[in-house]
């Protein structure tokens, strides 16, 4: 039997605005296994980011209970879950989120600071090792204004990589990034899948879920359908496939 | 984190805004330097006054005849003639806690040699005079106690009177000179005191033996005071008690009379004059003071811009695992560098800036260790202070809106 990363059950998330209580998730139930490339669906307002939230282990559900790789997170303090976060959670953000003015390499660096196991020397070499993973090898000592938004995205996604989480945790990580970059990510996305990565993908686009193996579509803060992938579209493939832009 | 890469972290935060760094350390900067400049003025004049009374001889005691009534009316004690020579004898016959006594004599007048002339004081006592007054020798001779016995027309010149008197530089030993009509001879020259702490002209003087001023200038028995030494200077208070003691049995003042003389120590005008000096230091201070905590909120002003831009960064080092309280350590330890970096430069630049007073200026200045201590404990204690409040804020933001800002 495969390992369980994720397993939510029944959880609710409630917000008060003022007398009125807004009700983002309504009870939600799955299972994620280690290894999984699962995409999350839904059009806005259909409790997505709240999902995503809670996952992140950034905000608790009010009811129900969330385990991840095993522990229980919805009863630890704040501090405790930096750490869950720090360890397990490796995030990747729609804008990217990286340090101005900051080399590639000490951004990547970054999530290593906060782990007091590694010492200088492991975090340059752990670092340099996820910086190649994502093919930017070369740029080390490039700012992020020095770097196109997928060469940025990918040092976002080595830096999710280098204290080598449970799962990979991408917020629209492609919504920033025109089609054949995008197709890049995701083709890289499923090539640390391949390595054995669990990857949780939170977006809009179908487009996008064609290349992970499961979809959970949510509406109105359920889950709507939960599906295997039967052909999961190969994003080298899809890549090769664009015609040849000529213009730049 | 460990402390060297938040200080590590703090200073690159810091490169990225040299300007705005050094803009925020300048009120540090300039609140410290003012600090140790202005405890360093209010100090060396304190200083200066100590040490210039001390050169006046600081166990010296001086007893002056009181004030008197005559017909009802009170006189100026200066023109009550109650000491006497017999005083002297009782005193230095009685004293156990003087050194040295000496009667004094005093007259102003004018010192003639050739076509010059000079305004002066002439003043004199006897042989332990010189030491009373801590007066020491150019050049020449003292004169002697059979001198001052015979009431000899000898004297002994100031820097200044010589400096007036025989401008064009010739040796004056051996020259007589003529106070009003009296001729005296000159026998030595006395080593440059320069000007007293109350702007008195110390070389502007003629020393004689008292019986000569007493004799042939004055024509009284009476004396204007008597100097004394007590043997060190914490026995001077002692000492103004046993004087006291002894002068009232020899004018045979009877338990119900005031004493017509009064006795003043060098030590009791140390202390009021210093005293003075002190409140100037503690308003000066106080001043400075401000500035630096101006400089303080100076910083905190800056840190919580700090916090609000880099919203977005302290979300992101939330959500990969930074606690509240390292994203707390980051912003204080960067507030601390400020003031402690500003509270180096600022030491640097207020010993520069006293030396520079003194030198430029004239003026006397003293960098006490503890000023220094002092101004960089208040502003290390101000980073801290200052630099918390932004550095909490920081820590307590809700990483989710925190990633969200704009």
């Amino acid at each position: 039997m495969t390992k369980k990363i994720l397993e939510i059950d029944d959880i609710k998330r409630e917000f008060h605005m003022g007398t009125e209580v807004v009700r983002a998730l309504k009870g939600i139930h799955f299972t994620v296994d280690a290894g999984e490339f699962v995409t999350i669906m839904g059009s806005s307002g259909s409790g997505k980011t709240t999902l995503l939230n809670i996952l992140g282990c950034l905000d608790k559900p009010t009811s129900g209970t969330y385990m991840l790789d095993g522990t229980n997170v919805g009863n630890q303090s704040r501090n405790e879950l930096a750490k869950v976060r720090n360890l397990k959670i490796g995030f990747v953000f729609q804008a990217y989120n990286l340090l101005p003015r900051t080399s590639a390499l000490e951004n990547v660096e970054l999530p290593l600071f906060y782990n007091k196991a590694i010492n200088t020397h492991q975090r340059r070499e752990r670092a340099i090792k996820a910086l190649e993973a994502v093919k930017l090898a070369e740029r080390l000592d490039h700012t992020p204004s020095q770097l196109s938004g997928g060469q940025q995205q990918r040092v976002a996604i080595a830096r999710a990589l280098v204290n080598e989480p449970v799962m990979i945790l991408a917020d629209e990580a492609t919504g920033n990034l025109d089609t054949r970059t995008s197709y890049e990510i995701m083709a890289l996305m499923q090539e640390l899948n391949q390595q054995g990565k669990t990857i949780v993908f939170v977006t809009h686009e179908p487009d996008i879920a064609a290349f992970s193996s499961r979809t959970i579509m949510l509406r109105d803060g359920r889950v709507q359908k939960d599906y295997l992938n039967e052909n999961v579209r190969s994003a080298k493939e899809a890549l090769a496939a664009l015609p040849v832009s000529d213009d730049y | 984190m460990s402390i060297f890469n938040l200080i590590r972290l703090a200073l690159l935060a810091l490169q990225r805004n040299k300007l705005r760094a050094f803009l925020t350390m300048l009120g540090i900067i300039i609140g410290v330097a003012a600090v140790i400049a202005m405890v360093a003025i209010g100090e060396g004049s304190k200083e200066s006054i100590q040490s210039q009374l001390g050169n006046m001889g600081s166990n010296m005691i001086t007893i002056m005849p009181a004030s008197n009534v005559a017909g009802g009316a009170r006189l100026e004690g200066s023109s009550v003639q109650t000491l006497r020579v017999t005083d002297v004898e009782a005193l230095q016959k009685q004293a156990t806690l003087l050194s040295a006594v000496s009667p004094v004599s005093s007259s102003r007048g004018q010192s003639i040699s050739g076509a010059l002339n000079w305004p002066t004081q002439l003043q004199g006592g006897n042989t332990d005079y010189f030491d009373i007054r801590k007066l020491t020798l150019q050049d020449g001779i003292l004169y002697s106690e059979s001198d001052v016995a015979a009431a000899a027309k000898v004297c002994l010149l100031g820097k200044t009177v010589v400096d007036n008197l025989f401008p064009s530089g010739e040796n004056p030993i051996g020259k007589v000179i003529r106070f009003n009509k009296i001729p005296l001879q000159v026998i030595g020259t006395l080593a440059p005191k320069g000007v007293s702490s109350f702007g008195q002209d110390q070389d502007d003087i003629i020393v004689a033996p008292y019986t000569t001023i007493q004799k042939r200038v004055l024509a009284s028995i009476y004396l204007q005071n008597i100097q004394a030494s007590a043997i060190n200077e914490e026995s001077s208070e002692a000492a103004v008690d046993q004087i006291t003691a002894i002068l009232r049995s020899t004018h045979r003042l009877r338990a119900s009379d005031e004493n017509d003389f009064q006795v003043r120590t060098m030590a009791e005008l140390i202390k009021t004059l210093s005293s003075t000096s002190s409140l100037l230091t503690v308003l000066l201070t106080a001043i400075a003071g401000i500035s630096l905590v101006i400089g303080g909120i100076g910083i905190m002003n800056i840190m919580y811009v700090s916090v609000t831009e880099r919203t977005r960064e302290i979300g992101l080092r939330m959500s990969i695992g930074a606690r509240g309280i390292d994203i707390l350590l980051q912003f204080l330890v960067e507030a601390i560098i400020i003031s402690i970096t500003g509270g180096i430069i600022g030491v640097v630049l207020g010993v520069t800036t006293s030396t520079l007073i003194n030198v430029l200026l004239g003026w006397p200045t003293l960098v006490s260790e503890s000023s220094i201590i002092l101004s960089f404990l208040v502003c290390a204690f101000t980073g801290v202070f200052f630099g918390y409040y932004p550095a909490q804020k920081a820590s307590r933001l809700d990483p989710i809106e925190a990633l969200r800002y704009e």
